[in-house]
């Protein structure tokens, strides 16, 4: 027994140990994945952002060195942590939290201190950083906007967020990647692919050799730069007579579908969405919920499109047959449909044919027309469908395909709409605010620069596009290069065109006239609706213009939507000629227009729903001018927003 | 030695030896990142150094049996009380190397008094125990062996250097062998027991088992009254035992909470799975675990295991170099190596019960004790049985002390082994 203990205990001992073996080397597999983890250092590459030039080959935006201050937290050795506050421009809370942060990730691997210094944040940092041990800089390729416009069309880049990461496997934590805009929508192409090599690498994280022979490594591809259709002058132009103002501009060029022009207002300076204070403006933009300018008013602003809807009406009714170019119908202030109260009018000339009709947006003209489409059918449904067949083949009504992340669909009803909503029978009158573009037709302002492009083609359209180049080499795509037809025929739209330039001649637009350019237009006036503390409530009108010129060879399709302007010619017009000259002259001659633009703002009118007083609205009276002591409110500094 | 006496040496044990002198050179090769370096016979890396090592090693074992064998038991005591010396000097004379006074320092060499210490006593309590009258019946002379056992550890815990310490509960076999009772053994494994029992379930639990035991063992003697050749149950015998017991789980839990140190709390903590830490304190054991379940069925090969080569495990030539042969030579490898030490103490056992003196064999059986507490305690927790305990797996690990501390225990046995037949008291 004696001599018995000690072998007895080995033999215990040693099967103990060859059975933990077996467990731990053959019946397991966690520890060998652990150890294939521990083995891989992978290399990324990131290939240069391409560029973005406009339509002249302009820069738009480029890209910049920027800097992270990164830590490794075992290298740290002790330092004096004020001077390093005072060197990095943060306060000691921070720096500590940081730097625990980092410690409890990883005490090993590099954490990120202070992300994103720009060139200039970094410079002073550079030969003093060296001092702390641990302390490090990264280098890294940001956006550098050349423009200071734009910026909602444009978009910009932001890290990946954690459920982007799971839905796409080509991110990582802490890449960059297109978040809104041309950013967001050609992000693809734009980033190009990197480059990842894999290392066999040892416990402090130094690579050693190729893994598996670059078996799983992928090579860079460099990022295409893009040339857009915008046109840089046009975009600067359009957003200094936004100013003071809310709304949208959407203009195209008819041949070919490009859209020269995309603004939204208010905006703000792309470059405040880069360098250190990155996050806290992309904060303050998208919760500025008054003003809104995260909402793209070109792309979403999906509103009753008013009078320049009349001229589809008359394209429809010449197609249907049901009247003749120079037929005159009367209107009597208004038209007596059949309801309570006749659908006004303002005083005009009277009796009046179609040219005259548009020119002075007459809503009797055009109550009998839509009436006449819609009861030529022997339904009201059928009518309706029909009409809904005609409107939808300009491009409303649904997304138009243009490539830019947001938008809107718009709405034409059609009979199965009014089947649906109204439980009493319904006939034309019922629907006649349809004829003069209020109602239930609702459009955005990139669908009308389009449909008044499909009206200077004389009856087709490409659909709208942003991008004309990719690396150098036009466009091929048959979205963006096949003509979408009208369901009008083409000798219907002279009549019709012969309105729209009666408009600038003796119609309402007639103040807005462009000395060498024929215009051709039409006015809006939207009804504006809000809801405020849970009441609906009637606010000043919006401005609605849409234009193309030259009129036998138009170069330019526009949309213009002012919010709370008044009415079409007040502001919308002014907006659409002057970017019609800008665009065709290069320069300004009707420098008036110009400068009432300049020197006018509707503040007042947006801060009236929030004053809590009484407010009127449509005043007579135009209170716009900019001076010095309305200024706090009419030209208020709006900080981020310009 | 009588003339014509030829030695017959133990070629098993010396095999083993060799085998276990191979197979660490090649891990320790292994383990120091190799791709830095260009030659094999480069001085300044650990595996250069082990090299020369065991060649002075081989030196030292010829030495050693070219002495005769009744020189070590004449100079036993002698030479422990060298030995003592050598580790009372090191807090006069000793270096601080990472924390522990544990070395002399002689330019680039360093030498671990330590390492020898347990040859001496192993020598000394042979020595003692062969003497003609002594008897570990006489609770005197048990006080003597106990203090030659004890004066090491008591010499080494303050280096602080633990793990050597431990080293020395491997003469509980010599003196079990010589007549020791096992009630000792239990009592230490009972101590052990309610120790971690109540790390891992709390003392209160651990406290009302021991009444359940203690009640149960009183009810079971309780039927065996009427055997007249057993005392009576006494009562108050079981009373008391479990209060010592429920006293002791208290006390031992509040010299763990308070009076030990956080760096030994948290290694036992680590093992009883009281806490879980990968990156701090138990980054050692997991990437251990890791490096050995890399190994497979057959290894990854020399020279080619990932975690190896990275240098995931600190201290992989030292106390981890199981870890090495684990990852590169695989289950089969690691196996081996497990059944060579395994070999190596049967041998030694069935040497020391084949000796005719007492001295050799009492020798012997501590030759084979300091074996298994190395083998058990470096392996064990290599493998995650056991809490991160400094010591070397002999033969394997590097260090140069080590390897010749080891290699004169073993050597002397041999040599005592050899001229058993002629060498009688």
């Amino acid at each position: 027994m004696k001599k018995l203990l000690l072998l007895f205990l080995v033999t215990v001992i040693g099967i103990v140990f060859i059975a933990r073996l077996f467990y731990l080397q053959i019946s397991t597999d966690s520890y060998k994945q652990k150890a294939v983890e521990n083995a891989q250092k992978v290399i990324y590459d990131y290939p240069e952002r391409g560029f973005i030039y406009d339509r002249d080959g302009e820069l738009m935006v480029g890209n910049q060195v920027a800097y992270d201050i990164m830590v490794t937290p075992r290298e740290v050795k002790e330092f004096d942590t004020l001077a390093l506050c005072k060197l990095l421009k943060i306060d000691t809370t921070r720096l500590l939290n940081q730097l625990n942060k980092a410690k409890s990730w990883s005490t090993r691997k590099p954490s990120v201190i202070i992300p994103q210094l720009t060139q200039e944040e970094y410079a002073p940092v550079q030969e003093q950083l060296r001092k702390y041990k641990g302390f490090f800089v990264r280098r890294r390729s940001l956006r550098k906007y050349l423009v200071d416009h734009s910026a909602s069309v444009l978009g910009y880049i932001r890290e990946v967020n954690t459920s982007k990461i799971k839905k796409d496997p080509y991110y990582d934590l802490g890449d960059l990647a297109g978040k809104s805009g041309i950013e967001l929508q050609y992000e693809d192409t734009l980033r190009g692919i990197k480059g990842k090599k894999i290392y066999r690498r040892d416990v402090y994280g130094r690579e050693l050799e190729s893994y598996e022979n670059g078996k799983y490594d992928i090579e860079t591809v460099a990022g295409s730069d893009l040339t857009v259709t915008l046109d840089n002058d046009l975009q600067a132009y359009g957003e200094l007579l936004m100013k003071n103002k809310r709304g949208g501009i959407v203009a195209i060029q008819p041949k070919t579908g490009e859209i020269l022009s995309l603004i939204t207002a208010p905006n703000y300076d792309p470059s405040i969405l880069m360098g250190r204070d990155r996050s806290k403006n992309i904060n303050a933009i998208l919760r500025d919920t008054i003003r809104i300018p995260d909402f793209n008013r070109a792309l979403q602003a999906q509103y009753a499109p008013g009078s320049p809807f009349k001229v589809l009406n008359a394209l429809v009714g010449l197609e249907e047959g049901v009247i003749r170019p120079n037929e005159k119908l009367r209107c009597n202030h208004g038209y007596d449909y059949g309801g309570r109260k006749p659908l006004g009018c303002h005083y005009h000339r009277s009796p009046l044919g179609m040219e005259l009709g548009i020119a002075e947006s007459c809503n009797s003209y055009f109550a009998q027309v839509y009436r006449r489409i819609i009861e030529k059918e022997s339904s009201p449904t059928a009518g309706m469908n029909n009409w809904n067949k005609h409107i939808s083949s300009f491009g409303l009504g649904d997304y138009l395909g243009y490539d830019l992340p947001v938008g809107r669909a718009g709405r034409i009803p059609d009979g199965e709409f009014y089947n649906n909503n109204y439980k009493f029978k319904w006939y034309a009158p019922t629907t006649i605010s349809n004829a003069i573009g209020q109602g239930e037709v609702e459009a955005t302002p990139i669908q009308l620069a389009n449909m008044t492009a499909a009206i200077a083609n004389r009856g087709y359209f490409y659909t709208p596009h942003i991008i004309k180049k990719i690396n150098g080499k036009p466009i091929t795509e048959e979205n963006y290069t096949t003509k979408r037809y009208t369901t009008i025929s083409p000798e219907h739209f002279e009549p019709v065109i012969e309105g729209m330039s009666e408009v600038y001649k003796s119609g309402t637009a007639k103040y807005s006239q462009i000395p060498g350019i024929e215009i051709c237009g039409k006015t809006g006036t939207v009804e504006n609706k809000m809801r405020i503390d849970g009441k609906t409530k009637q606010l000043t009108d919006h401005s609605v213009f849409i234009a193309f010129a030259p009129k036998d060879d138009p170069q330019i399709a526009i949309a213009v939507f002012v919010e709370n302007g008044y009415w079409g010619s007040r502001y919308a017009a002014k907006i659409a000629s002057l970017m019609i000259e800008k665009h065709i002259k290069g320069e300004i001659t009707r420098t008036d227009l110009e400068q009432y633009l300049l020197t006018h703002s509707l503040e007042y009118e947006y801060a009236k729903p929030y004053s809590g007083e009484e407010f009127l609205i449509n005043e007579a009276v135009d209170r716009g001018l900019i001076t010095e002591e309305n200024k706090h409110i009419y030209a208020p500094d709006n900080g981020l927003l310009k | 030695m009588r003339i014509g006496d030829k030695p017959k040496y133990d070629f098993y044990t010396i095999f083993i030896f060799l085998g276990l002198i191979t197979i660490g050179w090649l891990a320790i090769y292994s383990s120091v990142n190799v791709e830095t370096y260009s030659s094999i016979w480069d001085m300044n890396v650990e595996y250069g150094k082990q090299f020369i090592w065991i060649a002075l090693a081989l030196l030292l074992i010829v030495i050693i049996l070219a002495i005769e064998p009744k020189f070590y038991e004449r100079f036993a005591g002698v030479i422990y009380v060298v030995s003592m010396l050598s580790l009372l000097g090191l807090f006069v004379f000793g270096k601080e190397i990472s924390g522990a006074r544990s070395w002399y320092s002689f330019g680039s060499v360093g030498l671990q008094p330590s390492e020898f210490a347990k040859f001496a006593t192993a020598l000394a309590v042979a020595k003692y125990l062969s003497q003609l009258n002594v008897t570990l019946k006489n609770k005197k002379h048990l006080l003597i062996v106990g203090g030659i056992i004890l004066l090491p550890p008591l010499l080494i815990i303050p280096q602080p250097d633990p793990g050597s310490a431990l080293v020395y509960s491997a003469f509980f076999f010599t003196l079990y062998r010589e007549g020791l009772s096992l009630w000792f053994l239990t009592l230490g494994l009972l101590a052990v027991g309610l120790f971690v029992g109540a790390l891992a379930i709390g003392p209160i639990l651990v406290s009302i088992s021991v009444l359940v035991v203690v009640v149960v063992m009183y009810l079971l003697s309780r039927k065996r009254k009427h055997k007249k050749r057993l005392a009576p149950p006494r009562k108050w015998l079981y009373i008391i035992t479990a209060f010592l017991a429920i006293g002791y789980t208290f006390s031992t839990q509040f010299v763990f909470e308070n009076v030990l140190s956080d760096r030994h709390r948290n290694r036992i903590d680590i093992i009883l799975g009281r806490v879980e830490d990968n990156k701090g304190i138990g980054y050692n054991l997991n990437q251990s675990l890791i490096t050995i379940g890399h190994g497979g069925w057959t290894g990854t090969g020399l020279l080619k295991g990932s975690q190896t080569q990275g240098g995931y495990v600190p201290e992989q030539h030292t106390d981890f170099v199981f870890t090495a042969i684990a990852e590169e030579l695989g289950f089969v490898g690691a196996s081996a190596v497990v059944l060579l030490f395994m070999a190596l103490i049967y041998r030694l056992v069935i040497m020391a019960e084949r000796q005719r003196n007492q001295f050799a064999r009492v020798y012997g059986y501590g030759v084979a004790g300091i074996f298994t507490i190395h083998f058990f305690v470096n392996i064990g927790m290599v493998l995650g049985l056991l809490p991160t305990v400094g010591i070397p797996l002999p033969f394997v690990s590097y260090g140069g002390s080590g390897l010749w501390g080891f290699t004169v225990l073993l050597f002397v046995f041999v040599k005592l082994d050899a001229h058993r037949m002629s060498y009688d008291h």
